[in-house]
């Protein structure tokens, strides 16, 4: 007997809406020294670090949008079943760097959601799929979240 | 930062380790970069009193940063990232000191191509991060 009811999996598919962003020396460099980069050209914000984009497209919400223990609930999922976060992994795909100047979209869709038996119960996985590209379509990053729920 | 020749990578050479020691600091500003306020970050009481936590958890994508520049520490300017993938499997607190590291995995010389293993170390020796990247050496 599963956890994922029909219902959840119709979920599969499900996108957000796209959020633009513009891409500043001063975030770059801000992100920059606080994930202790040694090379020039990241520490100046002459180009992004590899992982700029999660924090460029990490959402920014209000105070009273978070729950108690300081996290956004992330409107893309839908109520699972099993609630506690075991371990996450992403998937970087790169297309293309990112420089100061540059405008990006980003578009989250809800890939996949399936179980399988753990050896103390059921585990969820789920699977969200974030396209950066720029504002004529050319891909930037394609990055690939996997998290699984016990 | 020397160009690397592809035909005198092997299997198994190592990439360079790097040490890292955040503190509250570097973690502070990383959750500020990012707008995360997930109070296991900074909240001393509630990390370990309420979620059981030993300490304040350094935050899982920090860590998958720590791996790409590992990768683009060895490659310097001889070549790029094209992909990197990463699974946070155990937790990682302010105090420790972690040791990112990797060797040649695959040599693809037709494709200049090469796959990188990668790994996190807590001082206990748990790969606390696998992971796995690949790369374009150019030329």
């Amino acid at each position: 007997m599963g956890v994922l009811t029909a219902e959840l999996k119709a979920n599969i598919g499900k996108a957000a809406p796209p959020r633009t962003e513009v891409v500043t020396r001063r975030d770059i460099r801000k992100y920059a020294i606080a994930t202790n980069q040694q090379q020039r050209k990241y520490l100046d914000g002459d180009e992004a670090p590899p992982l700029y984009h999660v924090a460029l497209f990490w959402d920014v919400v209000e105070l009273d949008e978070l729950t108690p223990d300081g996290v956004s609930v992330d409107a893309l999922l839908p109520k699972f079943p099993l609630e506690k976060a075991m371990a996450g992994g992403l998937n970087i795909t790169y297309h293309d760097r990112i420089r100061p100047g540059d405008v990006l979209v980003g578009e989250r869709t809800l890939t996949d959601i399936y179980e399988k038996e753990g050896r103390s119960g059921p585990l969820i996985f789920y699977e969200v799929v974030l396209e950066v590209r720029r504002e004529d379509g050319s891909p930037v990053i394609t990055e690939k979240t996997t998290r699984i729920l016990r | 930062m020397s160009t690397m020749s592809i035909a005198a990578l092997q299997p198994g050479e190592e990439l360079p380790p790097q040490n890292h020691s955040p503190d509250n600091v570097q973690l502070f500003f990383y959750n500020a970069a990012l707008w995360n306020a997930h109070r296991i970050h900074y909240d001393l009481p509630y990390a370990t009193d309420v979620e059981g936590y030993p300490g304040l958890v350094i935050a899982g994508p920090l860590l998958g940063d720590w791996l790409g520049q590992c990768v683009e520490a060895w490659l310097g300017e001889g070549g790029a990232l094209l992909n990197l993938e990463y699974s946070n499997r155990g937790a990682a607190y302010i105090g420790e000191t972690l040791t990112v590291g990797g060797t040649v995995e695959a040599v693809n010389a037709a494709k200049g191509e090469v796959t990188l293993a990668l790994h996190i170390r807590n001082e206990a020796g748990d790969v606390i991060t696998p992971g796995r990247a690949l790369v374009r050496l150019h030329g």
